[in-house]
């Protein structure tokens, strides 16, 4: 052996060692982690989901599954390739883990099967509330639920002597105060990035006056109403207490900006406050400081401006039986009840398993949930309007247009997609 | 060389592009022509874990029927190009009619997204292109009559904006020019205006974004003419400095007139390139404020909704403004060809 293969030998070995030895704790864990029971699967399992730590947990759930190859690939577009990878025969993905907006296109596109036998044989465990059925037929099965509700600074609003706001008029008011004593220039946040999330926070505020997107029973839009233009006026009264850069900012930006001191109220995931002050480089006083409640409601209404949002999986239709029903064990056995026993695992989401109880930072979702939120509307149509209401709400936000022009183009908008897409 | 040898050179680059670049736009048409079939609604019950209620959802046996019959879906001819997201034929009609001045008709045109999309577009390509055309020269000359020992240097880092990937340039430049950044926060400080957003501008989006083009662009025509400049014949400019001519002249008479096949190509690109301006908008998140057809094209097949024939029509609508804008460089082209020969 020469002289240079000989190097490169030492140095792959001290490379390896060096991976192994830095490593081990992880794969120590990795092997520990599985706890609950044993899970043997007889054909190919392979999953797409979002990439949050609720997912993330699932992801490795599944993946102590033996007996054939288990494949996961969670993305934050899992959206963006959840159909194509189910549209092939056999689908490359057996299941897929959505949300009750990207369920949409799956129930559309024919996508996902009926899991009622599947239930029957193996779901046991599970809890009617569970299952989420379309025409009396299982077609999801949820373990977690997510909404949006109130962040705030609780130091701060003791400074100041003010209570803790319920609807979004007490916001505005809290917010003038915090801006006059000179504790913030931009105390409120939102995610209003131009898009997905603006169109978001206007269903919200639509729902919170009363408003409801469609004609009844058909794909008519009815957003071009006076909830409609509340809503509008609304969230441009808000818009003038954020960092104005506010259109290009979606969660992740609002977040940083809560983290840094500068936004003191906002309206915010549940799903991101377990992990919200534990980042690096925020100081003990937001820390501390930090406090969430229940979603806001608006203009008297008593139903919250904010949606409910559930997360569960899917089976794909495009599969055989064997593969189904391997995936179905497997699922069932990544959301087991006893993944809850780890502290760490149960703050992660505000899991729909049968015996969880909520956690501290749970306390919002709770609450909307008490409160009676809506949710999300399963509707085949709705992602359509919500790309028509995020592309064309900019232009109001920006005093370029009335709130009365603006909802007529969203309309339009929306008559133009729907056209297309055969469903007007 | 012989037609039988240039057959057989050309001939896997002919088939790369027919198989990649002819059938796909084939195939776009097609898409583009029709639509998915009418979904046939029905009302059900569907329960999650939030309760139950009566919901709008789709027959699927009735659609697959329909899909089976007639896979490429309902045709509809250019409906979707004359339909409120790309033409809008009958939204112009009624603007036309409706508005006074043209202005005012202009500005209400704004409002349709293919022609806000179209504004930005022509108006990036417009100022992008001859900026950087003329700046990219500049700097050739500057850099070709610095001190050789330096040259390198010199041409590594002004090669530099290109090399970095167009999305993460943006995305760089995006967090500095944050209100909270460090040129967001420096311009505050020159106007002396806390609220002096770069971002919540749809007028200062716009020549940050030009800006960034060009910045990103100018690396591109400065190599391809600094390569220019070595090949420009020195017998003619020792002859006109002879004759007295000075610096300015001799750029006008001699090194210009030189280069204009390599401005004509140089042109020729950056018209396509800038066309097709995409990458800077999504970086920037600049989507409130300034959208291209690119980022329609995008918008359509990205998200949850997939319009694929809303897509289509806008790719065939891009492509025809790619060669309408291209058509008189090509035609000029084609005559000095023809005229040298």
């Amino acid at each position: 052996m020469s002289n240079k293969s000989i190097f490169f030998l030492i140095i792959l070995i001290l490379a390896v060692g060096g991976i192994y030895f830095f490593s081990k704790d992880q794969i120590n864990v990795a092997l520990k982690s599985d706890v609950n029971g044993k899970c043997n699967i007889e054909a190919r399992v392979s999953i797409v989901g979002n990439e949050f730590p609720a997912i993330q947990t699932i992801g490795k759930g599944v993946k102590n599954c033996v007996g054939s190859v288990v494949k996961t690939n969670l993305t934050a577009d899992h959206q963006k390739i959840h159909v194509a990878g189910m549209s092939s025969e056999p689908a490359e993905y057996t299941s897929a883990i959505v949300a009750n907006t990207s369920i949409i296109p799956l129930l559309n596109n024919d996508l996902i099967r009926p899991l009622d036998d599947l239930v029957k044989s193996y779901g046991n465990k599970l809890k009617t509330n569970q299952l989420i059925t379309i025409n009396g037929k299982v077609m999801a099965v949820a373990f977690m639920a997510n909404a949006q509700h109130l962040i705030y600074r609780k130091d701060i609003l003791e400074k100041l002597n003010l209570s803790v706001p319920k609807t979004y008029e007490e916001m505005l008011l809290a917010a003038k105060k915090i801006r006059e004593a000179g504790l913030s220039n931009y105390p409120i946040g939102g995610a209003y990035k131009a898009g997905w999330n603006l169109a978001q926070e206007f269903n919200n505020m639509f729902i919170g006056y009363g408003g409801k997107h469609f004609k009844e029973n058909t794909a008519d839009p009815n957003v071009n109403s006076d909830a409609g233009i509340n809503a509008l006026n609304m969230m441009k009264s808000l818009s003038e207490f954020m960092n104005p850069d506010f259109l290009t900012h979606d969660s992740n930006a609002t977040t940083a900006e809560f983290r840094a001191g500068n936004v003191i109220m906002m309206n915010m995931w549940g799903s991101r406050v377990a992990t919200l002050t534990n980042a690096e480089g925020v100081n003990d006083e937001i820390k501390n400081g930090t406090d969430i409640s229940g979603p806001l409601t608006v203009g008297g209404g008593k139903i919250p401006a904010s949606t409910l949002f559930w997360d569960g999986w899917t089976i794909a239709k495009n599969i055989n039986d064997k593969e189904a029903e391997a995936t179905f064990k497997a699922m069932i056995h990544a959301i087991d009840p006893l993944i809850i026993k780890d502290e760490n695992v149960k703050n992660e989401a505000v899991w729909l398993i049968d015996g969880y109880t909520p956690t501290n930072t749970a306390r919002g979702v709770f609450s909307a949930v008490e409160m009676k939120t809506k949710p999300y509307p399963m509707l085949p149509y709705i992602g359509l309007m919500h790309s028509a209401i995020g592309a064309e709400l900019a232009d109001f936000m920006q005093n370029k247009e009335d709130a009365k022009k603006t909802l007529s183009d969203i309309e339009d908008a929306f008559r133009a997609a729907a056209k297309e897409k055969g469903f007007l | 060389m012989k037609h039988k040898t240039f057959f057989w050179f050309i001939l896997p680059t002919f088939l790369a592009m027919f198989v990649f670049i002819f059938l796909p736009i084939i195939s776009t048409v097609l898409q583009s022509i029709h639509t998915p079939h009418d979904k046939i609604l029905m009302t059900t019950e569907n329960c999650d874990p939030f309760g139950c209620k009566q919901v709008t959802s789709l027959d699927h046996d009735a659609i697959n029927n329909l899909k089976r019959n007639e896979p490429l879906g309902k045709f509809v001819g250019l409906e979707i190009y004359f339909d409120r997201g790309h033409l809008a034929i009958k939204n112009v009609n009624k603007l036309w009619q409706n508005n006074d001045s043209v202005s005012q008709f202009l500005s209400s045109l704004y409002d349709l997204p293919f022609y806000k999309a179209l504004f930005f577009t022509l108006t990036f390509t417009f100022t992008v292109t001859p900026i950087m055309l003329i700046l990219g020269f500049l700097i050739a000359l500057a850099v070709n009559n610095i001190n050789q020992k330096l040259r390198g240097m010199v041409i590594f880092f002004s090669l530099l904006p290109m090399i970095v990937t167009p999305l993460i340039g943006s995305i760089i430049l995006f967090w500095m020019i944050d209100s909270r950044g460090i040129i967001g926060t420096f311009i505050q400080w020159i106007f002396n205006d806390p609220f002096l957003s770069l971002k919540a501008s749809t007028l200062l989006t716009w020549i940050m974004l030009i800006v960034y083009g060009v910045w990103h662009a100018i690396p591109f025509s400065f190599i391809v003419f600094y390569a220019g400049l070595q090949t420009v014949p020195k017998d003619q400019i020792e002859s006109a400095r002879i004759d007295g001519a000075s610096k300015f002249q001799e750029i006008i008479y001699i090194t210009l007139p030189h280069l204009i096949p390599l401005i004509t190509f140089v042109t020729l690109i950056q018209l396509m390139d800038n066309f097709r301006v995409f990458e800077p908008i999504v970086g920037f998140n600049a989507e409130a404020h300034a959208t291209s057809l690119s980022w329609i094209i995008f918008n359509d097949l990205g998200g949850e909704t997939r319009q694929l024939s809303s897509a289509a029509s806008s790719s065939i609508l891009t492509i025809l403004g790619v060669s309408i804008l291209l058509l008189p460089i090509l035609i000029r082209t084609w005559k000095d060809f023809y005229i040298k020969k």
